[in-house]
């Protein structure tokens, strides 16, 4: 994002389109990020106009995370591609215990593309890193031709510093260990179907989309021995649990009647036929701790807004076929398998 | 949720559990086939199995329509999209089924071929009014349940003149199908009827399983406590030695069904003269064609594609397991060369089908009895 000096005439943000000369790395080019990309994501990091940023780090050791975002719409209630692309990365750095700093973002628009909603995807990016206390000091703006994207997508790319101390892990859940959940499953993928013109039904679920560092800051400071987080996105809590048990070497044993789903989102899902389980979520995580302290990690994340719903929905158990396996509410029990096959594709 | 938590009721479950131990006679085996793969679904899902006393044993039948779709059918639908360039539209469930040369919708759209995800036949209606110049063909599979919608668009579609519109007809008959595997001496004891089939047809049709076969059976609902409580009745009649169709599923079916759906079932199809199935085999008027009125709407007439029969995978248990004969841990493909994510069986396709449902869901029971 290197800059000259700002051009005369103004991008018309209400009418005008996003055309190849604005990734040509002209005069267009340096209007739009001007008129857009600097005007809302401004920071000093951002200003220095260089290559690249540099900047010095807190000591501790570096987390690094990338995540690339084709959610389609581009718009869903509870949010945007804008502000899923920090949540995503945000929340990548958060599961391995790191205090996010800085992000990059690599933006990928088509031709044609409105200005006006690029510029509202922007804005809603800088309020998103603005609240999760990171900025965005480096980016890239490419062009391509219509029909050869799909509006935008975005590319984030996060750097967050891990305190002494910690250390979050997927393999190291153990037998006993007890397994919570920050909140009610299956929000986000219902946000998006329901929005899927195709489909034609309405819900009122929002997306869950939010950064969950400050939620992990709180349960770290209660219990700095938990063992491991990671956010149930694509696969949904299913993939989630299954992941850590493989990477663990170790058996799960959860209870459906512990698990929060929305009534809306268990409607929607009965409706078509999907399992809350495999759905995707943005703004949940899965806590695995010493069975000590689970009372501790509960208080300490009811007493924070995004774990409020907070649940111990099971254990982690010895077993060698590491299956995840559940007590359903009505009373049987089954296993809980991975996801097969695509059951709803660009959710983020 | 209303109208549906009441149905997956705990205490209730435990009550009914506790009394069908009661019941059972503990000198004799229950094997009772669930027809649809529907139950098949919530016996798994919710656990049912694991709530019955262990010599009461649910046989899965084969009530899943993609996994008796005859795989040539899917070689032809590749070849639609293919070799006439067709937009194809499909439920989401047969895009992973493999073909005779293991192709599916999924590759042969990765590799260029139009093939769309719809959740309705008016979905399909809608892109071939958005895209006249698009041939779009909708692959039409079910049993009576998905029959009318594939009736309703055809008739929109001639309503409107819908040229560029046809249906790939794969409809298949419940009746038909259920009498070929009692002819060939399923052993089970009882049977769970269909549920939303029967909302269709009625309870009539079912009439032949007490008079020729001796065979009790309940029409039962999908919930987990519907199956519950159809079991109850069925271990009833199996103890009273008695054989008659009754209703459990009376909250939605009656003893003639839904005559207007029939009338227009009637309007737009017709028998086909045999149909092979999945696993069964050939079975005489077991499956739908579209009548001679809607002759212009039946996208085999209008691309005619001939696929040879394909060969099922050597070693493949699924005749058996769709028969009820074996369970699919008796099948040495079973975990091995076949799951959910590479099936290579019928039964392993879909959600629906005994083996996938039997591999993501039920294999606890297994482990639990095997230690």
């Amino acid at each position: 994002m290197t800059s000259q000096s700002s051009p005369h005439t103004p991008l018309d943000l209400d009418h005008g389109r996003v055309e190849m000369t604005h990734g040509a790395g002209g005069r267009a080019m340096d209007q739009l990020i001007d008129g857009i990309f600097r005007r809302h994501l401004d920071n000093p990091l951002l200003a220095q106009g260089n290559d690249q940023a540099r900047f010095a780090v807190p000591p501790g050791r570096l987390a690094m995370s990338t995540d690339g975002h084709v959610v389609s719409p581009l718009f869903f209630p509870g949010g945007d591609i804008g502000a899923l692309a920090v949540h995503g990365t945000v929340n990548d750095l958060a599961m391995g215990g790191a205090q996010p700093l800085h992000l990059s973002a690599g933006f990928i628009i088509e031709e044609g593309f409105a200005l006006a909603a690029l510029d509202r995807i922007v804005a809603s990016m800088a309020r998103a890193a603005r609240e999760a206390g990171v900025t965005v000091v480096t980016g890239d703006t490419k062009v391509v031709e219509r029909g050869k994207g799909d509006g935008v997508f975005i590319t984030t790319t996060g750097l967050g510093v891990v305190p002494e101390g910690i250390e979050l892990s997927g393999e190291r859940a153990r037998p006993g260990d007890a397994i919570v959940l920050s909140g009610g499953i299956g929000e986000h993928g219902v946000a998006i179907l329901a929005q899927r013109e195709h489909l034609g039904f309405a819900t009122g679920v929002r997306s869950d989309s939010a950064a969950l560092h400050g939620l992990v800051a709180a349960m770290l400071a209660a219990v700095p021995g938990l063992r491991c987080l990671r956010d149930p996105t694509r696969g949904g809590l299913a993939a989630c649990l299954n992941e850590l048990a493989r990477q663990s070497g170790v058996g799960m044993q959860i209870r459906e009647a512990a698990i929060p789903v929305h009534p809306e989102v268990a409607a929607a899902c009965e409706l078509l036929g999907l399992d809350p389980l495999h759905i995707a979520n943005e703004g949940k995580l899965v806590a695995i701790c010493p069975p000590e302290r689970v009372d501790d990690l509960l208080a300490a994340m009811r007493a924070h807004p995004l774990g409020a719903a907070a649940s111990h929905i099971g254990e982690v158990v010895e077993d060698t076929l590491r299956l995840v396996q559940m007590e359903t509410g009505f009373g049987g029990s089954r296993v809980v398998d991975w996801l097969t096959g695509e059951q709803l594709p660009r959710i983020c | 949720m209303r109208y549906v938590d009441e149905f997956r009721d705990h205490a209730l479950a435990k009550r009914l559990a506790a009394t069908i131990a009661a019941e059972v006679d503990p000198g004799r085996d229950y094997r009772l086939m669930e027809f649809c793969g529907g139950h098949t679904h919530a016996i798994f899902r919710y656990g049912v199995q694991q709530l019955m006393p262990p010599r009461l044993r649910f046989v899965h039948g084969p009530g899943c329509p993609v996994c008796v779709l005859p795989m040539a059918r899917i070689d032809q639908a590749i070849a639609l999209t293919e070799r006439h360039g067709v937009t194809l539209c499909t439920y989401g469930d047969l895009m992973r089924v493999p073909g005779g040369d293991r192709r599916t919708l999924f590759q042969a759209r990765a590799e260029g071929a139009d093939v769309r995800m719809v959740y309705s036949t008016q979905d399909a209606l809608r892109i071939a009014r958005e895209q006249p110049g698009r041939e779009v063909v909708f692959f039409a599979i079910g049993f009576e349940t998905t029959t009318p919608p594939t009736a309703v668009a055809l008739e929109q579609a001639r309503a409107e003149g819908l040229a560029n519109f046809s249906v790939f007809c794969n409809h298949v008959l419940t009746p038909p199908a259920l009498a070929a595997i009692l002819a060939d001496g399923a052993r089970i004891d009882a049977i769970l009827g269909p549920s939303h089939v029967s909302t269709l047809i009625g309870t009539a049709p079912y009439a032949f399983v007490p008079e020729q076969h001796r065979l009790p059976l309940v029409i039962a609902g999908f919930e987990p406590l519907d199956v519950m409580q159809s079991t109850l009745m069925l271990v009833r009649q199996i103890n009273a030695g008695t054989a008659r169709v009754e209703n459990q599923y009376r909250r939605a079916v009656s003893e003639s069904g839904n005559r207007k759906a029939q009338a227009l079932m009637a309007r737009v199809f017709r028998v086909r003269e045999r149909f092979a199935w999945r696993g069964l085999g050939e079975i005489a008027e077991s499956a739908l064609e579209l009548a001679p009125e809607f002759a212009e709407f039946d996208a085999e007439r209008r691309f005619p594609v001939e696929c040879a029969p394909a060969r099922e995978p050597r070693g493949c248990e699924c005749p058996a397991i769709l028969r009820g004969e074996k369970r699919p841990t008796e099948c040495r493909l079973f975990g091995t060369g076949c799951t959910p994510a590479h099936p290579l069986g019928a039964c392993m396709v879909s959600s629906e089908g005994a083996c996938a449902a039997y591999w993501s869901y039920g294999r606890t029971r297994d482990r639990a009895a095997a230690g």
